[in-house]
């Protein structure tokens, strides 16, 4: 029987999410009979990597250094073979900015953006700049840290004088900020899979917060977000929109697991907001959650990657 | 799942005062705090470490071989009767003493203070019902209350404590709504989280504006033995026999993992506090109960609060040295005489709690002023503790804060953003001179 090593915790914003999304992985795995452990990514992790090496392991550690590719470095250094993509794509996937390039160069598309560290407002001016962005981009604009998740600092902006504060909340986040043009529609999130017969889009999931707002409350409290699995779209919509998100996990060049998330528009147009090498694994999570639509067994799931991984 | 799912089956059958429970990214972030690479001067905790772990290893032991089979039976809702007494005998020490009407009889034994909170919030509060209280205030008490859907009327404070002044302009300001209080709640020593103390002149007063208005007083008292030097003032309960209620604990000044505190209240009140607290629990634990009871019996406990007490004096120093060599213009605190925390007010324009991820980020960690107001202003403040960490810790914590704050305003400064209400209100229209 293969010995797994789930990471989560860490350091990051979304250590208690990650812990959440840790204790499901380990859940899941023991379910299905796999010897599963739990561990912190911190100074007692090399000492066991060498003394005691697990088959495999699978990275439950959002934000930070469970997807800027660090961590998985780290582990090529060590020889454990885990789950999902290497070191290097998970850098260029993790930065919202350098993934948005790719996508767009891949003719995927993506909202109009522009990803500003904040030195660049100083320099050259706070509001000449957010004037720029307002003229070129227009409003409603979305606002998030180039790199994270959890929709922790992200807002929507619909007036030119919130736009300020919004930059504010971002940049206590991040160092640099993203701002692109608002696509309104259907939140949908499509979790793409790859086990042994290339990548495969699961059913989309549709989300529709209480509030409007898909918020950290809006994700993590079960009760205030109404989550459709499959999504309710035109079958051929639907069809698109799984084709669009399989684009997108190859064009980033990701392996194993990862999650789109897309708009779908009042006119059936479909854009690529971010795409997730980490995806959230809690009860709130859209992975499983489309896991369970598509009829698999989440814990069989992750047995098959952890295989993977340990064959590749 | 075609009609979708909130992955909760039972929305729309939870209570009203349920409806604002949500996961909050606030309380995610400290998530982090707790961690070893992290200086937290967020906590509220006293430093346990400091006990003769030893010793009172080998008196739990000595219990257990002695009276082991009555500890780990039930007891009663009132609370243990040496106990009881020997509550009377910590009090008599303050002055709460027999001859102002204190006995053991009138002591009910609660799981901790925030359990007598709780108690007095059922007894006392109706939904809409208002409570006056300091502004700022315990988060606790503010938990217990809100959990009765009772409405909190914050009170200015200065470096004094509580204003009388203050007090009396919103009693009267509830009166023009037709409106009254049903009690004050009040920690007037060593505040948290301000850290002030409530001066022996404006003691006098508070007591007798509440007597003149007929206003309930309900006293806190969990810090009060923690003075760094001089002596605290006599306790409100010490001054009146009538019309306050005084809760305290030993979460402080022995365990607060044992989860042991009391209330004493008129006869009348207790019957219904018993009543009320066999409902809720049936008992307050017996173990923690005989725990405490052996510990004060057998035990140098006075001498261990002085322990204490040095201890948090000298960690106070330091974080009052710290803040004075390292922070920036602008920002200020208070300088408490005992207790467990310092408060602090940003520069203007700043946001202690959007600071916060900044704050995890340069791995130092504070609780924001927002959760010690009822309808969460406070922006600008937040409370240092300086019981648990070490010295070296604490300046280290400070160090990076400091930093934090630096980066904070300079983003502000780019901005030009500030926050509107920064702030924690009192009640309309009130002065609010600040702490520090």
């Amino acid at each position: 029987m293969s010995r797994v090593l789930v990471l989560a915790g860490g350091l990051s914003y979304e250590r208690d999410v990650s812990l959440r999304s840790g204790q499901r992985v380990i859940d899941a795995l023991k379910a299905v009979g796999v010897d599963a452990e739990m561990r912190d990514a911190d100074l007692h992790l090399l000492p066991v990597l060498r003394e005691d090496p697990p088959d495999a392991v699978v990275i439950a550690l959002h934000g930070g250094i469970g997807e800027d590719g660090s961590l998985r470095g780290v582990l090529d250094l060590c020889g454990v073979p885990y789950v999902g993509c290497d070191a290097p794509t998970a850098r260029l996937a993790w930065d919202k900015p350098s993934a948005k390039a790719v996508l767009a160069e891949a003719g995927i598309p993506t909202p109009e953006w522009v990803a500003l560290p904040h030195e660049r407002f100083s320099e050259l001016g706070a509001q000449a700049v957010l004037d720029r962005i307002v003229e070129r981009l227009g409003l409603p604009l979305m606002v998030k840290p180039a790199q994270g998740g959890s929709g922790l600092g992200a807002s929507v902006v619909r007036t030119p004088d919130s736009l300020p504060a919004a930059m504010v909340g971002c940049f206590a986040y991040d160092q640099t900020a993203l701002v692109e043009r608002y696509a309104a529609g259907v939140d949908v999130a499509v979790s793409v899979l790859d086990v042994g017969d290339g990548p495969t889009a699961l059913p989309a999931v549709e989300i529709v917060p209480n509030s409007g707002v898909y918020d950290y409350a809006a994700r993590y409290t079960a009760g205030v977000t109404t989550w459709h699995a499959p999504a309710r779209l035109d079958r051929g919509v639907a069809a698109e929109v799984a084709e669009v998100a399989l684009a997108a996990h190859k064009a980033l060049g990701l392996r194993d697991l990862s999650r789109v998330d897309l708009i779908v528009g009042a006119d059936g147009e479909i854009t690529v907001l971010e795409v997730n090498v980490a995806p959230g694994m809690t009860e709130t999570s859209l992975l499983p959650m489309a896991v369970q639509a598509a009829g698999l067994d989440f814990g069989q799931v992750l047995a098959t990657l952890v295989q993977r991984a340990i064959a590749r | 799942m075609s009609g979708g799912t909130t992955l909760d089956d039972y929305t729309g059958r939870y209570a009203q005062r349920i409806g604002g429970m949500t996961a909050s990214e606030i309380r995610a972030l400290f998530a982090v705090a707790n961690r070893p690479e992290v200086v937290s001067l967020a906590g509220g905790a006293p430093y346990t470490a400091a006990l003769p772990l030893d010793a009172v290893g080998e008196m739990l032991k000595d219990l257990m071989s002695k009276n082991g089979a009555q500890a780990l039976q039930y007891g009663i809702g009132q609370g243990l009767p040496e106990l009881r007494e020997q509550i009377c005998e910590l009090m008599a020490d303050v002055g709460i003493d027999a001859a102002m009407g204190a006995s053991p009889d009138d002591v009910v034994v609660t799981i901790g203070g925030q359990q007598a909170l709780d108690l007095v919030s059922r007894l006392f509060l109706d939904p809409g019902d208002i409570v006056l209280a300091e502004g700022p205030t315990y988060v606790g008490a503010l938990g217990a209350f809100q959990a009765a859907q009772a409405e909190v009327v914050h009170v200015a404070m200065d470096a004094d404590g509580l204003i009388p002044e203050s007090l009396e302009a919103a009693i009267a300001h509830l009166a023009t709504q037709g409106r009254s209080a049903k009690f004050l709640y009040t920690i007037p020593t060593y505040q948290n989280p301000a850290g002030v103390t409530l001066s022996e002149e404006r003691r006098e007063r508070v007591l007798d504006i509440c007597e003149r208005e007929g206003l309930l007083v309900i006293e806190d008292d969990p810090y009060g033995r923690l003075s760094f030097g001089g002596q605290a003032p006599k306790p409100l309960r010490a001054r009146r026999r009538e019309g306050v209620f005084y809760l305290s604990t030993f979460s402080k000044t022995i365990a607060a993992g044992l989860r042991v505190g009391w209330i004493l209240a008129p006869h009348a009140v207790r019957d219904k506090l018993v009543i009320a607290t066999e409902a809720q629990i049936l008992c307050p634990p017996h173990f923690s109960q005989y725990a405490v009871s052996t510990y004060l019996s057998t035990m140098p406990w006075r001498e261990q609060i002085k322990t204490f007490s040095q201890l948090y004096s000298e960690r106070r120093d330091t974080l009052l040295d710290s803040l004075a060599d390292l922070m920036p213009p602008g920002m200020t605190w208070t300088r408490p005489d005992g207790g467990l925390f310092v408060w602090a007010t940003l520069p203007e324009g700043l946001d202690a709690k959007a600071m916060v991820p900044r704050s995890i980020a340069a791995r130092v960690a504070y609780v924001p002023g927002t959760g010690f107001y009822a309808d969460g202003t406070g922006q600008r403040h937040l409370r240092l503790n300086f019981s648990f960490p070490p010295p070296d810790r604490i300046r280290e914590g400070v160090r990076r804060l400091a930093g934090v704050i630096e980066q904070e305003m300079a983003m502000r400064a780019v901005f030009g953003s500030g926050v509107g209400n920064s702030a924690g209100s009192v009640w309309p229209g009130a002065d609010n001179p600040g702490l520090a």
